[in-house]
C-alpha cells in the first residue's frame, strides 16, 4: 500500500527537480545567458556593466514585490507606472520648492502619496466591486493624465536635487548599489511576510480558491484593499527612487513599465491564475528579463526588438505555467485513481 | 400584497440602460449646442463622427468578446501593426490594394494566435492579450522602427477623409454603420448570437447544450483581428501617416465604450445598440471638450473616469435594488408576523 501514497513527483530526475522549482530553473537560465553573452563579449561581466545591470533591475524588482501580492490574489495592478511617474515628479517638486527638506521626509511623503493613490484603487475594487483590470486600466490613464496636467511641460532637473539624495541612486555599499540593498531588504521582509504570517497566507488562499477563502472566514474585501494599498505604497517608494536614479523627471517618467513588471512577475513563476508563486522567484524573473535585455544590447540587436521579445516571454511563461498545472492535475488524478 | 409594491421599484425594473444612454446623449447634444455655437454645424459633425471611427470599429467585435466573458486588450496593437505593415508595403512599392489584403490577412493571423492560445491551451484571455499587446506592438516597431511613411496615393486619402456624397457623413463612418448593422443582425437575430449570450451566461450549460465553444471563441478573436486591422487601414488613410505607435492606448477607449454601452464585465449581457449609443456619447463628450479648448490630458482623465463610472454605476444600481428588495421582504415578514400575532 505504501508505494501508492508516494508523491506524484517521486521520480527524482534532475530535470524534474528543475521543473518543480521555478527559482532553480530561473537561476540556471540567468547563468546560461550570462556565460553565453560573456563568451561573445567579455565586457558583459565588467564591474561597471554589472553595476548598471543591478541598478537597472532594482526599481523593476521593487515594483515586482507589490505586483506579486496582487497577482497572488488573482488580481492585476496596471496603474503602478502612473503612480511611479506622479510620485517621482512630486518628490522632485518638493526639492525644488523646499531646497532644505531632508531626503528622508521626501521619501516618506512619496510613499504616503503612492499609498493614497493605491487607496483609490483599493476603494474602487474592494467596495465598488469593479474588477481590478477595469479599475487600474482607468486609473492608469487618470493618474497619468493628472500628471501631464500638473507637470504641464516642465521638468525636474538633477541640479535641483541635492547630491546626497542622488547618491542613493548611484553610490554603492560593500560593492552593491544602495538601491539594490533597499530591494534586498524589502525582498526579505516580503518573503517572510508572505510565507510565515497569517495575512500572507491569506493572499495565497484568496487566489487559490475564492469561495473556500470566504467560507474559511477570510475578510476578502479588506485583504484586497490591503494588497492594492501595499502596491501603491511600493510604487510611491519606487517613484522617489526613480528621481534618485535618473535625476531628471518629466511627465513621461516610467511610462509603460507596468508591462515589464507584470512580465517579470509572471516569468518569475507567479501564476496569473492566482495562488502560486514566491517573491524570490518574481525578483529572479525581473533579473532574467534585465539580463536578457542587456544581452540584446550587447549583441547589438536593435532596441525596437525589445518589446516584441518581452511580449513573447510573457506568453511563453503563461503557457509553461498552464502546462505545469495541467501535468500536476493529471498526476494527482492518476494517484487518486490508484487509491 | 402584490398590488402594494412601491411604484418606483417597477419603474426601476423597466428603465433600461439604452434608454438612460439615449437620455444622456440628448443632454450632451443640447448641452453642446448651448455651450458652443459651432457644435451643431455639419462640418463639426463630420469631424466628430470621423474622430472616433477606429475605436468604434474595434468596439464592435470587442463587445461580442466581452459578452462571452472574455476580453481582448490587444486590439490597439493590431491596429498599429496593420498601419505599420501598410506603410512598409507602400514604401516597398507594393500596390495599395494588395497591401490592404495583406494587412487584413495579418490581422486575421494575429486574432487567430490570440484565439489559439486561449482556446487550445485554455489560457486566460486577459493574460494572453496583455502578452500580445506587447508582442504585436513590438512587431510594429520591428517593421517600421521610428520611421514614418506618408505620401499615400490620393484616391485612398480621399477614402480616409472624404464624405458620402450629398451628406456630411464621413466615408469611414459609413463603413462603421454597415458593420454595426451586420453585428446587430448577427448578435440579436441569429442562433450564433444567442449562443454568445449562452456562453457568457453559463459556459458549462452552453457546452452541454451542444454549443461549440472553441469554434465560436476562435471566430470572435479572428474577427477582432480583422476588424482591428481594418481600423488600422482607416487610421492610416485618415491621417495619411503610418507609424509604429499609431493608436497607442486606443484599447482603453474601446473597452470604456463597451462597458458604458451596458455590456457587463461578467458577460452574458449587452446589446449592439447600447454600444453604438455609448460610442456616440463618448464621441460627443470628447468633441465638446475639444471645442472648449480642453487639453488632451484632461480628455485622458475623462476617458479613464468614464470607464470606471460605467462599471461602478450599474454595480451601485444593482446593490440599491437588492437593498430595496430586502427592505420590502422585511416589511412583508413584519406584516405577516403582526397578522399571526393578532390572530
Amino acid at each position: 500500500m505504501t508505494e501508492e501514497f508516494k508523491s506524484p513527483y517521486d521520480k527524482q530526475g534532475w530535470l524534474n527537480v528543475l521543473m518543480r522549482s521555478r527559482e532553480a530553473s530561473l537561476v540556471l537560465l540567468i547563468v546560461a545567458l550570462t556565460v553565453l553573452t560573456t563568451a561573445l563579449n567579455p565586457r558583459f561581466l565588467s564591474p561597471q556593466s554589472l553595476k548598471d545591470l543591478m541598478l537597472n533591475v532594482s526599481i523593476i524588482a521593487l515594483l515586482v514585490l507589490g505586483q506579486t501580492v496582487i497577482i497572488l490574489m488573482r488580481q492585476i495592478d496596471l496603474s503602478i507606472s502612473s503612480i511611479v511617474g506622479i510620485t517621482a515628479f512630486f518628490s522632485g517638486t518638493l526639492f525644488v520648492n523646499h531646497p532644505a527638506i531632508p531626503s528622508v521626509v521626501v521619501v516618506l511623503l512619496a510613499v504616503l502619496a503612492g499609498l493614497l493613490l493605491g487607496a483609490v484603487n483599493a476603494a474602487l475594487i474592494a467596495w465598488g466591486k469593479i474588477p481590478s483590470l477595469i479599475t487600474t486600466l482607468g486609473t492608469l490613464y487618470i493618474f497619468r493624465g493628472a500628471n501631464y496636467a500638473w507637470v504641464h511641460g516642465r521638468q525636474v532637473n538633477a541640479v535641483n536635487v541635492p547630491g546626497s539624495f542622488l547618491a542613493i541612486g548611484t553610490s554603492t555599499f560593500a560593492g552593491i548599489p544602495i538601491l539594490t540593498w533597499i530591494v534586498l531588504i524589502l525582498l526579505v521582509v516580503f518573503s517572510i511576510g508572505l510565507r510565515q504570517y497569517r495575512a500572507g497566507r491569506e493572499f495565497y488562499a484568496i487566489g487559490s480558491n475564492l469561495n473556500a477563502a470566504v467560507l474559511a472566514g477570510i475578510n476578502v474585501s479588506r485583504l484586497l484593499a490591503t494588497g492594492f494599498i501595499i502596491s501603491g505604497a511600493i510604487a510611491g517608494l519606487a517613484g522617489a527612487l526613480w528621481l534618485a536614479r535618473f535625476g531628471t523627471v518629466d511627465a513621461t517618467a516610467a511610462e509603460g513599465i507596468e508591462l515589464t513588471v507584470i512580465t517579470s512577475t509572471v516569468v518569475g513563476g507567479v501564476a496569473i491564475t492566482g495562488g502560486v508563486g514566491t517573491v524570490v522567484g518574481a525578483v529572479l524573473g525581473a533579473l532574467l528579463l534585465s539580463v536578457f535585455s542587456s544581452t540584446l544590447v550587447f549583441l547589438r540587436v536593435p532596441s525596437f526588438w525589445q518589446q516584441a521579445f518581452q511580449g513573447a516571454m510573457l506568453l511563453l511563461a503563461i503557457a509553461v505555467d498552464a502546462y505545469l498545472a495541467y501535468r500536476h492535475a493529471l498526476r494527482s488524478r492518476v494517484k487518486w485513481s490508484r487509491v | 400584497m402584490r398590488e402594494g409594491q412601491p411604484n418606483t421599484r417597477r419603474l426601476a425594473g423597466r428603465v433600461n440602460w439604452e434608454a438612460l444612454l439615449a437620455l444622456l446623449l440628448l443632454i450632451a447634444v443640447v448641452g453642446g449646442t448651448l455651450l458652443n455655437k459651432d457644435f451643431l454645424t455639419t462640418d463639426n459633425w463630420a469631424n466628430l463622427l470621423a474622430n472616433f471611427v477606429e475605436i468604434a470599429l474595434m468596439a464592435l467585435p470587442l463587445s461580442l468578446i466581452v459578452i462571452t466573458g472574455e476580453i481582448d486588450l490587444s486590439v490597439a496593437s493590431m491596429l498599429g501593426l496593420s498601419s505599420s505593415l501598410l506603410g512598409l508595403l507602400w514604401d516597398a512599392k507594393v500596390a495599395v490594394a494588395l497591401g490592404i489584403v495583406v494587412c487584413l490577412l495579418v490581422g486575421a493571423l494575429c486574432g487567430a494566435l490570440n484565439g489559439f492560445l486561449i482556446v487550445r491551451f485554455r489560457l486566460p484571455s486577459l493574460a494572453v492579450t496583455i502578452g500580445t499587446l506587447a508582442l504585436f506592438r513590438g512587431f510594429a516597431y520591428i517593421l517600421l522602427g521610428d520611421k514614418a511613411v506618408a505620401d499615400f496615393p490620393p484616391e485612398y486619402i480621399a477614402f480616409g477623409i472624404g464624405v458620402v456624397p450629398f451628406t456630411f457623413i464621413p466615408v469611414p463612418f459609413a463603413l462603421f454603420i454597415i458593420l454595426a448593422v451586420v453585428f446587430w443582425v448577427v448578435l440579436h437575430h441569429t442562433t450564433l448570437g444567442r449562443s454568445l449570450y449562452a456562453i457568457g451566461g453559463n459556459q458549462t450549460a452552453a457546452l452541454f447544450s451542444g454549443i461549440n465553444l472553441n469554434r465560436l471563441k476562435m471566430l470572435l478573436f479572428v474577427t477582432s483581428g480583422i476588424i482591428s486591422a481594418l481600423a488600422g487601414i482607416v487610421f492610416t488613410f485618415r491621417f495619411s501617416s503610418s507609424r509604429a505607435d499609431n493608436g497607442t492606448g486606443f484599447e482603453l477607449s474601446a473597452i470604456a465604450a463597451v462597458f458604458l454601452g451596458g455590456v457587463t464585465v461578467q458577460g452574458g449581457k449587452g446589446t449592439v445598440t447600447g454600444v453604438v449609443l455609448s460610442l456616440l456619447l463618448i464621441g460627443i463628450i470628447n468633441n465638446v471638450l475639444t471645442l472648449a479648448d480642453v487639453s488632451n490630458e484632461i480628455l485622458r482623465i475623462v476617458t479613464g473616469s468614464l470607464l470606471i463610472v460605467s462599471v461602478l454605476l450599474p454595480n451601485i444600481i444593482a446593490s440599491t435594488r437588492e437593498r430595496l428588495r430586502l427592505m420590502q421582504r422585511q416589511k412583508e415578514i413584519a406584516n405577516l408576523s403582526a397578522a399571526s400575532v393578532s390572530k
